[in-house]
């Protein structure tokens, strides 16, 4: 096979490459969760409970005896779901706004710039804690909040590219041809950053699906029996003595999942642009 | 002391190089910066090093300072400065030579001061390393801020350098480099980073300093003009070597080396043409890989057979004057 | 310098005062009469009710009751707990120290273990040595907490019994907490000490340091690690509230007794005005010391300082 010159270094870096990896396994287990998993995520043997790893329950079994390897790999799907949906809302706030700021500058930008400083000023998680209370504990209301308080930092590199790109020489010309502001912004800035963007998606994947597993295992988000990473943990710690291996393996899953994520975007961004200050 | 009113420099010789050599190992090869170069500077004379940029002329004054930067490395030839052999000196020797007997003024003014520090604090660090009491420093500096001509002295010892204009800041840097009266005083593009009307000013004041104190200069410059107005004697680089080197008046009146005049034909004429020495045809080599022969051959507008194989030799044309040239015009 | 000063400390006022808004408008926004909360309607009569409402100033508009709850705050008057009836602030000032030991403990030890080991890496940059620094802390860095929280438990307190398992039994307890919390959040710092040295040694002030005679040593330190260490001495106190922030999390799995175990708690049941108190809490300590941050900044670096001045006028 014949690849772009462009990808060769990539290719030859080896964080990059362990990152791409990683993510096609949790990938392959998410949407091969039928297949691979041997017992549905619920499939309760209570006479087997608590069983250490063995041949029929490779990862063991929690105290409902359910298979914690069929719970993990299912378990997956919430993560990519959960992490794309959050990473996707935060996305589309954040660049909409920095793309404001930085285009009209002004009143906007001191509007939009003290708003994002006020999302500063709390720990994003405790501000997600505190919208949680208000919405109620639920998986979709986790995602909202965790969305709503983390779109800041796109919208400060996006502000910034866009202050610099409306002076460049095409957008003066489409602006002196007529174009509507709106246009302009997201037909001649926005294409100009979606290197930036797709990076900063990429990296901010892994603290999405960190920060929604971390409600899950408070009791926030995902309920019982949902096999999301968190609820495992959280069930599991009752069993610690006994039985660490249900605490020991949904963690690992989320370190794979993280780090694929983490491994992926460091390496666009030195495809893409490595001066890039993500 | 420039070519208006020159006379001949009868100084001893203060440093003298001899086949320096500088390499940078990269990832895409070693580039050899500087190769073979000799020079020599005497007692309170103006020696300039002249060329275009990249030709290598930065790096051997660095090299001189020994403060060439990672990866670059010294790998041949020696610097006896005053019968003491500095390449030999361990590090803690060579921090005592620097500012002390050799010292450097940098191409930028914006960046060479640490912005953090008030700019008479900068010029009285320098100061304490001669064991002198702090108070006394302090009041030392303001008073070297005032003999390189900043305004308001004592005021402006106070500023940082962010508030300072790039003028000044140079004149900071130029006080921070004389203030421990060193023998010698490099000064690698002292102006290039200025504005036109601050750059007769600050050679101006390197002169006043060269007459106040009989301190030896190395100037650095691309700039034949500066050269004219300054200069004792004159070395010309090209792609890490020195082609050709003597008394100014030699070297203008009756140049060696086809780059040499080239370069003088580049010279603009009272400022009014804007083409510099980019109307010399082709390119600066890569150092990477070095033309063969005579490094200088693919732009020599009278090359033969042999310049393409044979390296040139030193050669002297007349006395003190030297060219490395197969072909020298004399 | 005083002018700056005050500059940032009025505009942490003004983001606290904001927080106070949008966190009673949440508030109210939510579905349900605070009074069912704390007394079952169908026991008491219409009229209790109505008397309660008034007392409370429930039945005035929703601005005027905002500025009743902000004048209590002020007065240090968090409101009662709806589950215990107890004070949110003896509740808080009872919690507040544990979750204070444990966040300014792990901010110690992650700057006494990260800006050497940033250093460290930066003067021996591309080694293997280097590499391999990078390597574990990018790591550590997509650890969850909680999980290697629970890990810790497993292998320290349950296989090799050398620390509490979890509560407060002495500062020994603190141990596991205070290393859970510290160990993912040091990528970030060394990453970032170790590219501000690489880039500051590269710096032509540097160059100059060198040229007027400085020993090394000198160089090293009063032009290197001085300007390098600017960006990283403010992070120390920028990163507190992010501290903060995960120890909410961390408290839960270790059943620590702080704010955060009480905020959850709090949470569950529906606690409103302990969990009001607790933000509150929290975005006054992340202003102090964003507000630290920022006029520690300025003393540090004399560019920023007058940027600002001039900027503001």
């Amino acid at each position: 096979m014949k690849l772009p010159a462009q990808l060769r270094p990539v290719l030859r870096n080896p964080q990059f490459v362990a990152g791409v990896i990683l993510l096609l396994v949790v990938l392959f287990s998410a949407l091969g969760a039928d297949m691979i998993a041997p017992k549905s995520f619920e499939e309760m043997d209570i006479p087997s409970s608590l069983a250490p790893p063995s041949r029929q329950y490779p990862l063991g079994t929690d105290h409902y005896g359910r298979c914690i390897f069929s719970r993990v790999v299912y378990g997956s799907r919430i993560a990519l779901r959960v992490g794309l949906i959050v990473v996707t809302i935060e996305t589309v706030i954040g660049v909409s706004l920095g793309l404001l700021a930085g285009y009209y500058g002004g009143r906007v930008d001191r509007v939009i710039s003290f708003v994002t400083d006020l999302t500063w000023a709390l720990p994003p998680i405790v501000l997600a804690l505190a919208i949680v209370t208000a919405l109620g504990p639920s998986l979709n209301n986790v995602v909202i909040a965790i969305a709503l308080v983390s779109w800041a930092g796109y919208s400060r590199l996006i502000r910034s590219k866009a202050q610099s790109l409306k002076n460049m020489p095409y957008v003066e010309a489409a602006r002196a041809l007529g174009e509507s502001d709106f246009s302009i912004m997201f037909r001649y800035i926005l294409p100009n950053t979606y290197g930036l963007i797709i990076v900063l998606a990429t990296l901010s994947v892994p603290a999405a699906i960190l920060s929604t597993t971390a409600l899950s295992f408070l009791g926030l988000g995902s309920q019982p029996p949902a096999p999301d990473w968190g609820v495992i943990l959280n069930e599991g710690i009752a069993y610690m003595h006994s039985a660490p291996w249900i605490s020991i393996f949904p963690g690992l899953a989320l370190v794979c999942t993280a780090l694929g994520f983490n491994l992926l975007g460091e390496g666009l961004r030195d495809l893409l642009d490595p001066r890039m200050k993500v | 002391m420039g070519l208006v009113d020159a006379q001949p420099a009868a100084g001893r010789p203060l440093m003298q190089v001899s086949d320096l050599g500088v390499t940078f190992q990269t990832s895409r090869g070693s580039v050899r910066a500087v190769s073979g170069v000799s020079f020599e500077v005497r007692e309170s004379e103006v020696f300039a090093l002249v060329g275009e940029s990249g030709c290598g002329k930065s790096t051997t004054a660095l090299a001189v300072m020994r403060l060439v930067p990672p990866p670059g490395r010294i790998d041949s030839g020696q610097v006896v400065f005053d019968g003491v052999p500095l390449l030999d000196l361990d590090e803690d020797a060579m921090a005592r030579v620097r500012g002390k007997q050799i010292s450097m003024i940098f191409q930028n003014p914006l960046v060479a001061l640490n912005p953090v520090y008030r700019s008479a604090a900068q010029i009285e660090e320098a100061l304490l390393l001669d064991q002198i009491p702090r108070d006394r420093a302090w009041k030392l500096a303001v008073g070297v801020m005032g003999d390189v001509k900043i305004p308001d002295a004592p005021e402006r010892a106070l500023s940082y350098p962010h508030e300072l204009s790039g003028g000044m800041r140079q004149r900071v840097m130029t006080g921070m480099m004389i203030s421990r009266s060193p023998r010698l005083l490099i000064a690698d593009e002292p102006t290039t980073a200025l504005d036109v009307t601050i750059q007769a000013q600050v050679l101006e004041l390197l002169m006043d300093i060269r007459r106040r104190t009989k301190m030896s200069i190395m100037i650095i410059t691309h700039d034949f003009g500066i050269v004219a107005e300054t200069a004792d004697r004159i070395a010309v680089m090209y792609a890490g070597g020195i082609v050709e080197q003597g008394g100014v008046l030699e070297v203008f009146e009756q140049s060696g080396h086809p780059y040499t005049r080239l370069l003088m034909r580049a010279l603009p004429r009272l400022t009014k043409e804007e083409g510099r020495l980019e109307t010399i045809a082709g390119h600066v080599p890569n150092l990477v890989e070095l033309p063969s022969g005579c490094t200088f051959h693919p732009r020599c507008p009278l090359k033969r057979d042999a310049c393409l194989i044979e390296r040139p030799t030193v050669r002297e044309v007349s006395p003190g004057h030297f060219v490395t040239c197969h072909y020298p015009e004399v | 310098m005083l002018n700056y000063a005050l500059r940032r400390m009025a505009f942490g006022l003004l983001v606290v005062f904001a927080v106070t808004i949008v966190l009673f408008s949440v508030m109210q926004l939510m579905p349900g009469d605070p009074i069912r909360l704390v007394a079952d309607p169908s026991r008491i009569p219409a009229w209790r009710i109505e008397e309660l409402r008034r007392s409370l100033g429930l039945d005035k508009p929703a601005y005027i009751q905002y500025f009743y709850w902000l004048n209590r705050l002020l007065h240090g008057d968090f409101g009662h707990s709806i589950v215990s009836g107890q004070s949110v602030s003896s509740l808080i000032a009872a919690r507040l120290p544990y979750t204070l030991l444990l966040a300014l403990g792990s901010l110690v030890l992650h700057y006494v273990i990260a800006v050497p080991l940033g250093l460290f890496a930066a003067l021996r940059a591309n080694s293997r040595i280097d590499r391999t620094i990078v390597l574990v802390v990018t790591v550590l860095r997509t650890l969850p907490g909680f999980w290697l929280g629970i890990l810790m438990m497993i292998l320290f307190a349950i296989k090799l019994k050398i620390f509490p398992i979890s509560g407060y039994q002495g500062p020994l307890s603190a141990v596991l907490p205070v290393l859970t919390l510290t160990l993912p959040a040091l990528g970030g710092t060394v990453r970032l000490t170790r590219s501000e040295v690489l880039e500051t040694i590269r710096e032509p002030f540097v160059l100059t340091a060198y040229a007027k005679g400085l020993p090394g040593r000198t160089v090293r330190v009063r032009h290197i690690l001085r300007n390098a260490l600017i960006p990283v001495t403010v992070m120390f106190f920028l990163s507190l509230p992010w501290i903060v922030g995960g120890s909410v999390i961390i408290e839960n799995v270790f059943a620590w007794p702080g704010m955060g175990r009480l905020l959850w708690k709090a949470i569950t049941n529906q606690d409103l005005p302990i969990v009001q108190g607790i933000i509150v809490i929290i975005a006054v300590l992340t202003v102090i010391s964003n507000t630290i941050g920022d006029i520690i900044s300025g003393v540090l670096d004399p560019r920023i300082r007058i940027e600002l001045e001039e900027v503001g006028g």
